[in-house]
């Protein structure tokens, strides 16, 4: 009875092939590689390394890097005041970096953006709570947050994820809200709700995998913040503690030492830098990546 | 009499990821002073980029004049250098109208700002005073009551029929030889649209300006159009005065888009569908473009036909058009 | 009467200070209308007049202000559990935007499945089965069910957006624009499309549209909306064949036409559509009629029959109705 309409079943082969093509071109290789580099580093650690990273050798204290005149290939960034290898420590404390940068993003990541879910597509009360409750978190400075955390709760890794989890949440309820009020006017939510679906049914179907894209690209860039702040908090002795090693913790120890032996302050410092420069360029070309709008030129 | 807007083999490349598409693939017409040329098309059909071409406006990076020529005031724009053109014909000589008013119109600046703006660029007033008042003129000139009161005013202090013409106002604020309006219409509701027409063959019986107006709406086109041109595909498939394109169309996608209008008062239960898609032009079909979804296909439409003269600057590119009479029924 | 609409209004409060909402508007004041089973009503208007609000009243997407949307004689403003299943399951919608409405991250087999999975439990096969026979009356061959909507031109959508409101056998259908954001030579694809629907599976439809050409071409009844209520209304031939409310001849004329040898005439109708935020005192139409008179700023007309099934709220028509009566 009706007009026939002809599929075009090349176009399907074609637009995969072409969404694979675009996404492959512009990998920031550079940005993309440092941050395998460090879930490597992360992974497999301690089989890297040559020496003990906790391993004191007294003879090698204040070794510089090797292309600096004194210094040896034994420790190719230089040896600590305790003559333990940087590089090995370096190698060391990305695990501890990485653990927490990804618990802190889990566990912010899903509790924003299931109550920024829940404001945006109820709206209502629970909105002004929960956006009230938004702002008050994101006007508490997250230092000050974290000393009154770390006053109650012990020092440690878990007291760094709390906190994290504590200052970053709200940033991820923002965010998935206004995307929720944006998908709940597209047609599809509308005739959903026609068709007789729960919330839950377009919840999961409707509005989750629209979120997820945005969800990744700010978690993406969160990994440099979240490292950061780890450093600080470990750096301020509120987080890692000794002999956990972590590069906050690094920073904190060769502070003393920052005019004889530069190298044991700067070498944590630089892979801070790196990893978060890397993370914001992997996580700025993510999101072009995802966009569909970009994907068709 | 010397045309207004005369376009020679205009072709248009845009690359894309994906390749590089000619959405205006050899585009010639001309257009008299005192004459509207609707070009009628669906989309994708390469109006909208015709028209992108004629003021070089072609999305950067990617889009590209290929080759062809757009001639105003016996100067080939496609030639001149960028500086050129905006000082002294886009706008001035050859000017704009958009579809969307919200879009064309900036929120923060009054209207006498916007409407001035023209004439203060291409210097025709100088001094607050002098704009002021030019501004106000080209309001009256598109029938907005008490214009000198409306120039302090918003866009937003506007209703959507009046903003559409504020943009028709910064239109012909220099006098142009030549307006392109691209779906200046569609927008509106139609008790709005019937008197933005009005509006346009108004101004044009009182300052002789050539107009091409971009359309998908045939209804649209006959109430105002001189002569029309059909795209398909990104060629014009047929071009002639108006009445014959309606009364006699020899090209078979001009009849198949007329039948398959709705018309009021021809009450009938079913319409007479157009099957198939617009072909891709990342992949046109060799030939006539229209050859797969057309009912009188014959073995020549493999190869592209060339415009057959119907008489009174009617032509069609169909083999089938020219040796006409048994079809024309 | 299939479905039936009784009073109708919607008012949206707007500007919420300390004080409560600043104003009210009144997008839809009373509107009142009947669908029977297997015809179809048109609701014409301009933008803003209210037409697409009685739309998603009906659907339940929004709450009335006041009166009552019926289903089979029923209320459906307080059914719930199987009621409101069985309100769900017979009445379904297509939406003008044929890229909005199907969710680009679903398949198409997934997208058509959604309504037969929310209110039915049936096995694999079945569904299968459901959905191959919902593609087919469509026109689209059963594979589209393995693809995702951006592999389809906007033509192709709305046939499955067509196709996802049919598997779902349906007794009416809310017709939202559904061809207004199509090329001109597939809208009457689709248009022939619903007309095939109806005629053999009887489906009722409730179409809203601006195109005056369309409607005439495709409805039985018609009513003409001007700023939230209801001014004409009746069989589509009495209506269009021989308007008689001013705004209605107004719409009309307005109408772009085919035709170089018909001039559209601008001056049926003066200004804009006011707003419905302060809508006019008595006649709503009477700022911008031509032909408004003594009573027309004062009070609201009544409905003055004008044929059989027809009416229309005019002045003009009451008072001539009085002369007649004298």
């Amino acid at each position: 009875m009706a007009v026939e309409a002809d599929v075009p079943a090349a176009t399907a082969v074609r637009a995969g092939g072409r969404r694979f093509r675009v996404l492959a071109a512009g990998i920031p290789y550079l940005s993309g590689g440092l941050l395998l580099l460090l879930i490597v580093a992360a992974v497999f650690g301690d089989a890297l390394t040559p020496h003990d990273p906790t391993l004191l050798n007294l003879r090698a204290a204040f070794m510089p890097p090797a292309w600096v005149e004194g210094g040896s290939w034994a420790h190719p960034l230089g040896a600590d005041n305790l003559g333990r290898d940087i590089l090995a420590r370096i190698i060391s404390g990305a695990r501890v970096s990485l653990v927490v940068a990804l618990w802190a993003i889990v566990l912010s990541g899903g509790i924003g953006a299931l109550v920024g879910m829940i404001a945006g597509y109820f709206g209502g009360w629970a909105d002004v709570i929960i956006m009230r409750l938004v702002d008050i978190q994101m006007s508490i400075p997250s230092l000050a947050l974290a000393l009154i955390l770390a006053a109650v709760l012990d020092p440690g890794l878990d007291t760094v994820i709390i906190v994290i989890v504590v200052s970053y949440w709200a940033w991820y309820a923002r965010l998935v809200r206004s995307e929720v009020l944006s998908l709940k006017e597209r047609d599809y939510v509308a005739l959903a709700k026609v068709a007789g679906c729960g919330p839950f049914t377009i919840f999961h179907r409707h509005l989750a995998p629209n979120i997820v894209n945005t969800m990744l690209v700010l978690a993406t860039l969160q990994i440099g913040q979240v490292i950061i702040f780890e450093a600080s908090l470990s750096f301020l002795g509120l987080g890692v503690q000794s002999p956990d090693i972590s590069w906050g913790l690094m920073l904190a120890d060769a502070r003393g030492y920052i005019t004889n032996a530069w190298w044991a302050i700067t070498m944590p410092g630089v892979a801070i830098m790196l990893t978060c420069l890397s993370s914001n360029l992997f996580g700025d070309w993510l999101r072009d990546a995802l966009d569909p709008r970009r994907r068709q030129l | 009499m010397t045309p207004a807007l005369k376009v020679e083999n205009l072709v248009t490349e845009l690359a894309l990821r994906r390749g590089v598409l000619r959405p205006v693939d050899g585009v010639s017409f001309h257009v008299d002073p005192s004459e509207t040329l609707g070009i009628v098309g669906e989309s994708g059909s390469g109006k909208s980029m015709t028209c992108l071409s004629l003021l070089r406006l072609l999305p950067k990076p990617g889009g590209r004049i290929a080759s062809g020529s757009v001639v105003v005031g016996g100067r080939d724009l496609t030639r001149l250098s960028e500086e050129e053109l905006a000082r002294d014909w886009r706008g001035r000589r050859i000017s704009m109208v958009t579809q969307d008013p919200m879009t064309s119109l900036n929120p923060v600046y009054t209207v006498g700002d916007q409407v001035g703006a023209p004439l203060r660029y291409h210097r025709l007033a100088e001094g607050m005073r002098a704009v002021r008042a030019g501004a106000a003129a080209v309001l009256g000139r598109v029938r907005i009551p008490s214009p000198e009161s409306r120039l302090d005013e918003y866009p937003h202090q506007f209703s959507g029929g009046m903003r559409q013409r504020v943009v028709s106002a910064m239109a012909i604020a220099c006098e142009p030889e030549v307006m392109i309006a691209d779906e200046p219409t569609s927008n509106l509701d139609v008790t709005i649209q019937v008197k933005m027409i009005d509006l346009y063959r108004k101004i044009q019986e009182e300052t002789g300006v050539a107009i091409v107006l971009i359309t998908h709406d045939m209804g649209v086109a006959a109430s105002i159009c001189d002569r029309i041109a059909v795209m398909y595909a990104g060629r014009i498939v047929e071009t002639g005065p108006a009445r014959r394109i309606f009364r006699a169309p020899a090209h078979p996608y001009t009849r198949a888009l007329l039948d398959s209008i709705p018309r009021l008062g021809r009450k009938s239960r079913r319409l007479t569908a157009l099957g198939g898609q617009p072909p891709d032009l990342a992949n046109p079909p060799t030939g006539c473009r229209f050859a797969p979804r057309c009912a009188l296909r014959v073995a020549k439409c493999a190869a592209y036909p060339p415009d057959a003269a119907l008489g009174e600057g009617h032509s069609a590119a169909c083999w089938l058009a020219g040796n006409e009479a048994d079809h024309a029924a | 009467m299939l479905l039936e609409v009784r009073g109708l209004k919607k008012h949206f409060p707007v500007g919420s200070g300390l004080l409560g909402p600043s104003g009210l508007v009144k997008a839809v004041d009373g509107v009142s209308f009947g669908v029977e089973e297997g015809k179809t009503y048109a609701l014409v208007g301009e933008s803003g007049c209210g037409k697409t609000t009685v739309a998603k009243l009906i659907l339940l997407l929004e709450r009335p202000t006041a009166g009552e949307v019926l289903y089979r004689g029923t209320s459906v403003a307080g059914l719930s559990g199987s009621a409101l299943g069985f309100f769900r399951r017979e009445v379904q919608a297509v939406f003008q935007d044929p890229f909005s409405s199907l969710n680009p991250r679903l398949r198409v087999r997934s997208i058509i499945a959604e309504p037969i999975r929310a209110n039915e439990n049936i096995g694999r096969a079945e569904l299968d089965r459901r959905i191959e026979e919902a593609l087919d009356i469509v026109g689209l061959p059963k594979g589209a069910g393995a693809l995702f909507p951006h592999e389809f031109s906007g033509g192709q959508r709305q046939r499955i957006a067509i196709a996802r409101a049919l598997a779902m056998r349906p007794k009416a259908m809310v017709l939202d624009e559904p061809t207004s954001a199509l090329d001109v030579s597939i809208r009457a694809q689709i248009l022939n499309l619903l007309s095939d629907i109806q005629d053999e599976f009887g489906v009722a439809y409730l179409i809203i549209a601006h195109d005056l050409a369309l409607v005439e071409h495709f409805s039985h009844d018609t009513g003409v909306m001007y700023l939230g209520a209801m001014v004409e209304q009746g069989p589509t031939e009495t209506v269009f064949g021989n308007p008689q409310h001013p705004y209605t001849e107004a719409l009309l004329a307005s109408a772009p036409r085919p035709d170089p040898d018909h001039r559209p005439t601008p001056d049926v109708i003066l200004g804009e559509i006011g707003s419905a935020l302060n809508p006019p005192s008595g006649c709503r139409f009477h700022p911008r009629c031509p032909h408004a008179f003594g009573p027309c700023a004062g009070t609201d007309p009544a409905p003055v029959d004008t044929g059989p099934g027809a009416w229309a709220r005019c002045h003009l028509l009451t008072e001539n109705a009085m002369e007649k009566a004298e």
